[in-house]
């Protein structure tokens, strides 16, 4: 669905992507690990448009979007959705003008029909009864439950996450990944998911891949990443997993531990 | 130790200029490409009337009242001022067309745009660069929504009309204010200055008020919303506050250095009264 082909970024002098390349296959939940500044985020800014890329091609769906005018990428970005790790929400609107600010802009619906997809998005995320609250007044959990509906409103083919957990207590960072797995299921989305939240991750992921020094140094899927033999990827393994997938059995996370 | 401090500061001076004239040079670079884009934008459907009407409310009414009392009182300070100094002449009699022809061509525009960088540029600065700051300019681009339409172009436009609207009611103010102090502490007849008024306020002048006043209400607006834009996303809550007091500061240089251009422009080239 989404191809990444040796991707470069320069922030003053610092290469933050180095020749990165990554393939997001369509209906799977792929995310995307790092120690903090690896580049993640940035990466999905790229993704998205917000940022063009030094060198290197992203292509989603057949279309190389560094090739887009403002026009053509906007009509792409209609097709993504993305849940920001403030969440983003505009801070002078209702919950509900967030929701349907989508609707509003890029269709001729009515205010009756953007009522009912409001609140049909808000249900999907769980949250009800708060449409007529401002972002001020909600907790950051629903926060990221709004951010999310907003991101759902215009029925993405495509969800982008940016630190979906962080910043959140483990209770609601549970729910959160909860509800990432429940909308995947539901939906049957694309989701691209970065973090360095590694509960987070294995709760999520189909698909995985870790990324060091701006470059991809492990893919698979969470059963594949637990036996691949690199130190960078197992130190985030070891530290990070929850209990339950950790098997000390395995001889990969045995030699890690050991040293 | 000492040695290359000083070779570093003889040498660096040079660089030092050159480093901040190219950022100088760059941000005005950027700044007129967002005035380029606005003007663009203004132009390209879909015209979304319903901010355009909740900026000229947030820009001109919220701002009727501070604009004539400010247009009021300068006009009262130049009442008093002319008359002292036009007296030991005996021409205190033309206190009346003094205060007319420097409120209609100057101060009338000029206090107007001040009160409004400070009470509206900055807001639009802070406004903007807090939403940047949180990523909802992002989330604007991510939806598919330019941000210069949605934003910059109905706070521009909103300021580009209420500017010369409000410039307006505070030469009103300004007459009113002269008429109020003049006829009230001096020997001033208040039928003789009205009179004076009439007979010096030309459609010329007028004009030059209104082109003056739509020219500060779009360099206000372009400087608010360029400061905005222009923080990063790092800058946090400090940057807001640089950009929001940069922004106002910039938009007061940038309405004088107008005033003296279009002051040259409309009187010398021009040659209008």
């Amino acid at each position: 669905m989404i191809s990444i082909r040796n991707v470069t970024k320069t922030f003053g002098g610092k290469n933050v992507l180095n020749g990165l390349s990554l393939e997001i296959p369509r209906g799977e939940t792929l995310v995307i690990m790092g120690q903090s500044g690896c580049g993640k985020s940035v990466l999905l800014k790229i993704i998205t448009g917000l940022i063009s890329a030094d060198s290197g091609e992203i292509w989603f769906d057949g279309t190389e979007i560094s090739s887009l005018n403002g026009k053509k990428l906007n009509t792409l970005r209609r097709r993504i959705g993305m849940l920001f790790q403030s969440a983003a929400l505009f801070d002078s609107m209702t919950v509900a003008e967030n929701v349907a600010f989508m609707l509003d802009q890029h269709t001729d619906l009515d205010k009756q029909e953007m009522h009912k997809v409001v609140d049909e998005k808000l249900s999907l995320v769980d949250l009800a009864g708060v449409q007529d609250l401002r972002p001020a007044e909600l907790s950051g959990g629903m926060r990221k439950r709004v951010g999310l509906a907003r991101a759902l409103a215009f029925d993405p083919e495509v969800i982008f996450y940016d630190e979906p957990t962080t910043g959140l207590d483990p209770v609601t960072c549970t729910e959160i990944n909860q509800l990432i797995r429940d909308l995947h299921e539901r939906l049957q989305v694309t989701s691209v998911v970065v973090t360095h939240d590694m509960h987070s991750a294995f709760s999520v992921a189909t698909r995985m891949a870790m990324i060091h020094e701006g470059r991809q140094i492990a893919y698979g899927s969470p059963d594949e990443m637990i036996n691949i033999d690199d130190p960078i990827l197992q130190q985030f393994i070891l530290f990070g997993a929850p209990d339950q997938i950790l098997n000390m059995e395995n001889p990969i996370l045995k030699t890690y531990l050991g040293r | 130790m000492e040695q290359p401090i000083v070779h570093e500061a003889s040498g660096g001076f040079p660089n030092l200029v050159k480093t901040r004239l190219h950022k100088v040079l760059s941000e005005i670079g950027h700044a007129f490409t967002l005035f380029f884009q606005t003007l663009i934008q203004i132009f390209r459907p879909p015209f979304q009337f319903d901010l355009l009407v909740k900026q000229l409310l947030l820009i001109g009414f919220n701002s009727l009242a501070v604009v004539i009392v400010s247009g009021f009182f300068t006009g009262m300070v130049l009442g008093v001022q002319g008359y002292i100094q036009l007296k030991p002449y005996a021409v205190e009699g033309s206190v009346a067309r003094f205060v007319c022809v420097s409120v209609v061509k100057e101060l009338g525009p000029m206090i107007t745009a001040f009160v409004l960088a400070g009470r509206i540029g900055a807001s639009i600065t802070a406004e903007l660069s807090t939403m940047k700051v949180t990523e909802q300019i992002d989330a604007l681009k991510v939806m598919g929504t330019n941000p210069v339409k949605y934003l910059v172009v109905p706070r521009f436009l909103a300021c580009s009309i209420m500017l010369p609207t409000l410039t307006i009611y505070s030469t009103f103010a300004g007459i009113g204010g002269g008429f109020v102090a003049v006829v009230t502490l001096f020997d001033v007849n208040g039928s003789f200055f009205l009179l004076e008024v009439q007979k010096n306020l030309f459609v010329g002048s007028v004009l030059i008020s209104l082109i003056k006043a739509t020219s500060f209400g779009m360099a206000i607006a372009a400087v608010g919303c360029y400061k905005g834009f222009s923080i990063s996303t790092a800058g946090g809550a400090e940057g807001v506050g640089i950009a929001t007091t940069g922004s106002a500061v910039i938009s007061l240089i940038a309405i004088l250095v107008l005033d003296f251009v279009l002051n040259h422009i409309l009187f010398n080239i021009l040659g209008l009264v």
